[in-house]
């Protein structure tokens, strides 16, 4: 089942070629400081394994401008701090908005509250206006030059504070304040783990449908902060973040072949994943970023291979003749789930995380293809490869549940809460592509804006 | 001396089959011509004038345009039709052994992604290891997969689909 491979992984030696598609070096992003978080400890509004969509939606809540002690310069933002407080505010709305499950209101729509009402609202401008929940927050300039901004959820009718949180950022990183301040207020109203601050790589594309330009980009969760790390030259494709944003996995033919490459965000610099002849696809990191599996194809028979991602000798994984491919692991890297074509067409496997006891899970009479786990281990997205739409099963293949029905939507793949799935879909004839976000009810759906098409998303882990 | 028998019998094959029409609807538009020298040997294959030894165009004049085969969906089997055209190839390459091929394994874009990359590996393979069998070296002949990246028809039909399941040899000088 098992055999050690004679080639070794050579993370060390880039080939000269390999350097020749990428452009300038993204820079790294610093860690944010969290204090004032004293979060009361209480469940979400509902604690249950489904949340109640309909109260949310009715739910008046208010994100108003975050207010600035003093309006001062900084770097984050031309006009100084209070128009910063007033952005903070429309990224904290936009987040909120664009998850499907609120209807909020923005700070352009209501009275901009001062500094001395962040910690002392006044109740009696939001009563009026029937405001259920308010979001209030504030950004201080610190000596040091970077900036602090608090967050604060008020219950409005009992006229209590639910939650507050606090954040030291650098002032290029002040989005991600609002994405936190966003993650508290998802979290304590849905009882959900949080995800607006963490990051999306995906492939834009440009040009011709026989011919298109695809390059590797990178950006935050809501679309802002987009940069490019490819310049096109080459096709690049199927990227994954690992999992403390560090590197990207991906493919590129930058030497006329489709190869997997490791990118290193830090040094700007790309290796292949294994040092070998032979194409390899379909890259996926371990959920502890100690190993990632590739499929290569040996004279056209392509099976999964597992590598430390410090790099050493690759383990093959499936030996079956035929195409298997993919490969996802559950949460706790104990079992990985993949697609064969085995029994005659692809059909979604799971094994364990060394090879052994492979069964077949998926018998729905469908193709299923990119199985991916829930970082909640719950359920397992695919692509149902006959009709082309996303769908949900759990680990066992039992409960099949279709969530979109575009021409062709592909490549599903979790936010790190395990309530939204991004996938791709293609239109008909143009070959024109987008990436899309579903909830797991299938009823929120919605585009992600890009620059341009986009195809292959891969989220990362929520940022630390 | 044993692979000039094997490719007298293949002619006679060839010439048998030469009727049938290849699976896709439609005829390929030839690739670009490179026409910079008269064509100095054009041997059993020369029909065409222009096309120098070397280039695409002299291969894809001399196979009759059956530098490309056709797959079922989903498949990568060699079938009657794609058999002939690989017997034609294979000739070539025997009467220009100085010349290599790249084949190129593509599929249609009702596939994912990754699953069409390793398709097209696997079209690309049986391909070559069709010509392997014909007595063409592997040595000569390299193979990518292009998945669904690189469609030859940009419709969103079955036709287009059918002209886009494919493997395409092409000449490397």
């Amino acid at each position: 089942m098992k055999h050690l491979l004679a080639f070794t992984a050579l993370f060390a030696l880039a080939p000269p070629a390999a350097a020749q598609d990428l452009g300038e070096r993204v820079p790294e992003g610093a860690a944010v400081e969290s204090i004032l978080s004293d979060d009361d400890g209480e469940e979400g509004l509902s604690g249950g394994e489904v949340i109640d969509e309909l109260a949310l939606q009715n739910l008046d809540i208010v994100i108003a401008g975050f207010a600035a002690d003093r309006d001062v310069p900084t770097a984050a933002n031309a006009n100084g701090t209070a128009a910063l407080g007033k952005e903070i505010g429309r990224v904290v709305f936009g987040n909120l908005k664009n998850n499907g499950l609120f209807k909020p209101t923005g700070p352009d729509s209501v009275p901009q509250p001062s500094f001395a009402q962040i910690t002392a609202p006044s109740w009696g401008t939001w009563t009026s206006r029937s405001t259920e929940m308010l979001v209030h927050g504030y950004v201080q300039a610190r000596p040091d030059g970077r900036l602090t901004v608090g967050c604060y959820l008020y219950d409005v009718t009992l006229q209590d504070e639910l939650v507050r949180g606090g954040w030291v950022v650098q002032p290029r990183d002040w989005r991600r304040a609002a994405h936190k301040c966003a993650d508290l207020v998802y979290s304590r109203l849905t009882g959900e783990s949080p995800f607006f601050d963490s990051r999306i790589a995906y492939i834009a594309e440009t040009g011709p449908k026989d011919n298109r330009t695809k390059r590797l980009a990178i950006m935050d969760s809501d679309g802002a902060n987009h940069r490019f790390i490819t310049t096109g030259r080459s096709t690049a494709l199927t990227p994954r973040y690992s999992p403390d944003y560090s590197k990207l996995l991906y493919l590129s033919y930058v030497d006329g072949n489709p190869r997997i490459y490791v990118y290193d965000i830090g040094t700007g610099r790309q290796t292949l994943i294994t040092e070998n002849r032979n194409p390899t696809f379909a890259p996926r990191w371990s959920p502890d970023g100690k190993w990632i599996l590739y499929s290569m194809a040996v004279a056209g028979d392509t099976d999964i291979y597992r590598v430390s991602s410090q790099g050493g000798p690759s383990v093959r994984l499936t030996n079956t003749p035929g195409i298997d491919i993919g490969g996802s692991y559950s949460p706790d890297g104990s079992k990985i789930v993949f697609e064969s074509d085995r029994s005659g067409v692809q059909q979604c496997y799971v094994m364990d995380a060394d090879g052994s006891n492979q069964k077949r899970i998926s018998f729905g009479g469908s193709r299923c293809a990119t199985p991916e786990w829930s970082p909640r281990g719950d359920q397992i997205a695919f692509t149902n490869a006959s009709n082309f739409h996303i769908s949900v099963m759990s680990p066992s293949g039992g409960n099949v549940r279709t969530l979109t029905d575009g021409w062709q939507d592909e490549a599903p793949t979790w936010a790190p809460n395990g309530r939204i799935i991004q996938f791709f879909r293609t239109e008909r004839g143009s070959g024109k592509t987008g990436l899309w976000q579903v909830d797991l009810t299938g009823r929120n759906e919605r585009r992600l804006p890009t620059p341009v098409d986009a195809s292959d998303p891969a989220w990362g882990p929520i940022l630390p | 001396m044993k692979n000039r028998l094997i490719i007298a019998a293949l002619l006679t094959g060839t010439v048998a089959l030469g009727a049938c029409k290849p699976k896709a609807p439609d005829q390929l538009p030839p690739d670009p011509v490179e026409t910079t020298a008269p064509d100095i040997d054009d041997g059993n294959f020369g029909q065409q004038q222009g096309a120098q030894l070397g280039s695409q165009q002299h291969f894809v004049d001399a196979v009759n345009g059956q530098n490309v085969i056709f797959f079922d969906t989903d498949r990568y089997n060699i079938d009657s039709a794609d058999a002939a055209a690989l017997q034609t190839q294979a000739m070539y390459l025997q009467r220009y052994p100085q010349l290599n091929i790249t084949v190129e394994g593509h599929c249609d874009e009702r596939g994912t992604r990754e699953y069409n990359l390793a398709l097209g590996e696997r079209r690309a393979n049986a391909a070559k290891n069709y010509l392997v069998s014909l007595g063409v070296s592997p040595d000569r002949i390299r193979t990518v997969s292009q998945g669904k990246e690189r469609p030859v028809d940009t419709a969103s039909n079955e036709s287009a689909w059918a002209r886009n399941r494919r493997a395409v040899s092409i000449v490397i000088s």
